[in-house]
């Protein structure tokens, strides 16, 4: 069956190029541990160095903010927790938006219930968060503010330099997760005016369980969750993944190289799937802000059908996206970002979101749309909620 | 996650649609939980010669609102008030565990249907 990958929001395929990078600290004298003066170790130690040095280089920082760490989640908890109490002593005030990854969300909930005070900017209907709102949340007390740069299940692209000119105003710690934006538009830590960034390896074709966190020189923060030893100078204890780290190295470097020719080409596929689902289907919108939004995010929320549904009828004819559905997140609740955009329950059970990657091509996303017709018409017909009024088709 | 049956089921779901002057509707589920499951049965003579459903909901819901009216299809209500939300699941060779109480509602449906149908039995 030909097969079809729409979920790069969810992981992304290793790129050959980073496969065979790392197969090469797999085999052979590339086992060392880069802590050791030996041999060995130096060969290990000079893989470690040359990935960070890419990684610095790609994001505009210098080799002593890089530290790599175990994925996205653990660079956000880091981040977060760190910051918070290393900045205990000036305040307790913590604020983000209510649109985060659980990686950053449960994390300032943890440290609510330590005795944190937590603000949740609300966001409009595109998932935007208004920097008016940023402003209006300081307090004497706001020891860090948290932002997304780009939402994981719409799409929308949050104004990231805007808010980073206001905390460095306020000389408050800014961390920004951008684990979903990074290789699809530009990533630089001095444009951003961010202190702390967070990187996850698998989004942009390098491998699973390898992240990283950018902490600029100067800024408050100390590790507090890991202790061990001196890896990481000081600053992540464990010894280094290198092979990962190494496969993260190379991803980096591919994800720069080619991102104004390989956004323009997304964006193209990605405005024509737009086009063509909304002037096809009745009752879907787009969710997520129309143009501020990844080039290669597609979401939508269909009414009078459920996600998972949608997903399954996809899944069997070899076309694989997801759902912000309650089914498919394990819980009862829908998503909570399309919840906070303010779409009612039954609405954002329809979430349907298709992320495109390096191999789609314009015939991917037609023979999708071939095949999404007679799903849609199928799940409707099969919908109490469906209407005949709302179908266009004459009563019974 | 989906047993085969599950997948059969909800690829080709037996008896989708209304019933015109049906005997008993039975509606349970709601918006927000994201599953709704309606059944029309047409009764005579005690026994359940038609029903059809629609459901809105994940592919569970949608394979025991269909595995539900192939029980009842033919029996008498007696029979039919026996089927279970564990005998749905267990026809269907099991439901993962997160699903068995969100989205296994065909058999209340079922059992609101005769209810239903009881119900104006009465009054007449
Ligand atoms: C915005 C965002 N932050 C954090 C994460 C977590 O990254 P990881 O899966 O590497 O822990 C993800 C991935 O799902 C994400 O989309």
């Amino acid at each position: 069956m030909r097969r079809i990958y729409f979920d790069h929001s969810a992981t992304t395929p290793v790129h050959p190029l980073v496969a065979r990078e790392m197969d090469h600290f797999l085999t052979g004298d590339n086992f060392g541990n880069p802590s050791s003066m030996h041999y060995f170790g130096r060969i290990a130690l000079n893989a470690l160095d040359e990935a960070r040095e890419k990684v610095a280089r790609a994001i505009g920082a210098s080799t002593g903010e890089i530290i790599f760490t175990s994925s996205g989640t653990e660079s956000d908890n880091m981040a977060i927790h760190g910051a918070a109490y290393t900045n205990r002593r000036r305040g307790n005030h913590i604020i983000t938006s209510a649109v985060e990854h659980h990686a950053v969300l449960h994390t300032v909930r943890a440290l609510e219930s330590h005795g944190f005070d937590v603000t949740i900017l609300p966001v409009d209907r595109y998932g935007m968060v208004d920097i008016n709102d940023v402003e209006a949340a300081i307090t004497d007390k706001t020891i860090l503010i948290s932002v997304m740069h780009a939402n994981n299940e719409v799409g929308t692209i949050m104004p990231i330099a805007e808010i980073g000119r206001l905390a460095q105003e306020r000389r408050i710690t800014f961390h920004v997760d951008a684990v979903q934006s990074f290789g699809k538009i530009p990533v630089n830590v001095d444009d951003l005016g961010v202190n702390l960034l967070s990187l996850a390896g698998h989004k942009f074709y390098g491998p699973k369980g390898v992240g990283m966190l950018y902490v600029r020189k100067g800024t408050p923060w100390k590790q507090t969750m890991l202790y061990g030893g001196a890896q990481e100078h000081m600053r992540r204890a464990g010894t280094e993944n290198i092979p990962a780290i190494v496969g993260f190295g190379k991803a980096v470097e591919l994800a720069v190289e080619k991102i104004d020719e390989e956004s323009k080409r997304l964006i193209t596929l990605r405005d024509r799937m737009i086009k063509e689902v909304l002037d096809r289907f009745p009752h879907v919108e787009l969710t997520g802000h129309p143009n501020l939004r990844l080039p290669n995010h597609v979401s939508f929320v269909f009414r009078y059908i459920e996600g998972e549904s949608m997903l399954l009828s996809l899944d069997m004819r070899g076309i694989a996206v997801s759902s912000g559905s309650a089914c498919t997140s394990g819980s009862l609740e829908p998503s909570h970002v399309l919840l906070s955009m303010g779409y009612p329950h039954e609405v954002a059970h329809g979430s349907l979101r298709l992320t495109l990657g390096k191999d789609n091509t314009e015939e991917d996303v037609e023979y999708f749309l071939d095949v999404m017709e007679p799903i849609v018409t199928r799940l409707r017909a099969m919908s109490p909620l469906m209407r005949n009024s709302d179908a266009n088709i004459p009563a019974e | 996650m989906y047993s085969e049956k599950v997948m059969d089921h909800f690829n080709n779901p037996r008896n989708v649609g209304e019933i015109q002057d049906c005997s008993g509707v039975g509606e349970v589920g709601n918006p927000v939980c994201g599953d709704i499951m309606k059944i029309f049965i047409q009764v005579e003579d005690n026994i359940i010669k038609d029903i059809k459903f629609k459901t809105f909901g994940c592919g569970a819901a949608i394979a025991t609102s269909s595995m539900v009216t192939e029980m009842a299809k033919g029996k008498t209500i007696e029979e039919a008030l026996k089927i279970t939300k564990q005998s749905v699941a267990d026809k269907l060779d099991g439901l993962p565990p997160q699903k068995m109480h969100c989205s296994n509602l065909a058999a209340d449906a079922l059992h609101k249907a005769i209810e239903d149908y009881q119900n104006s039995q009465e009054k007449k």
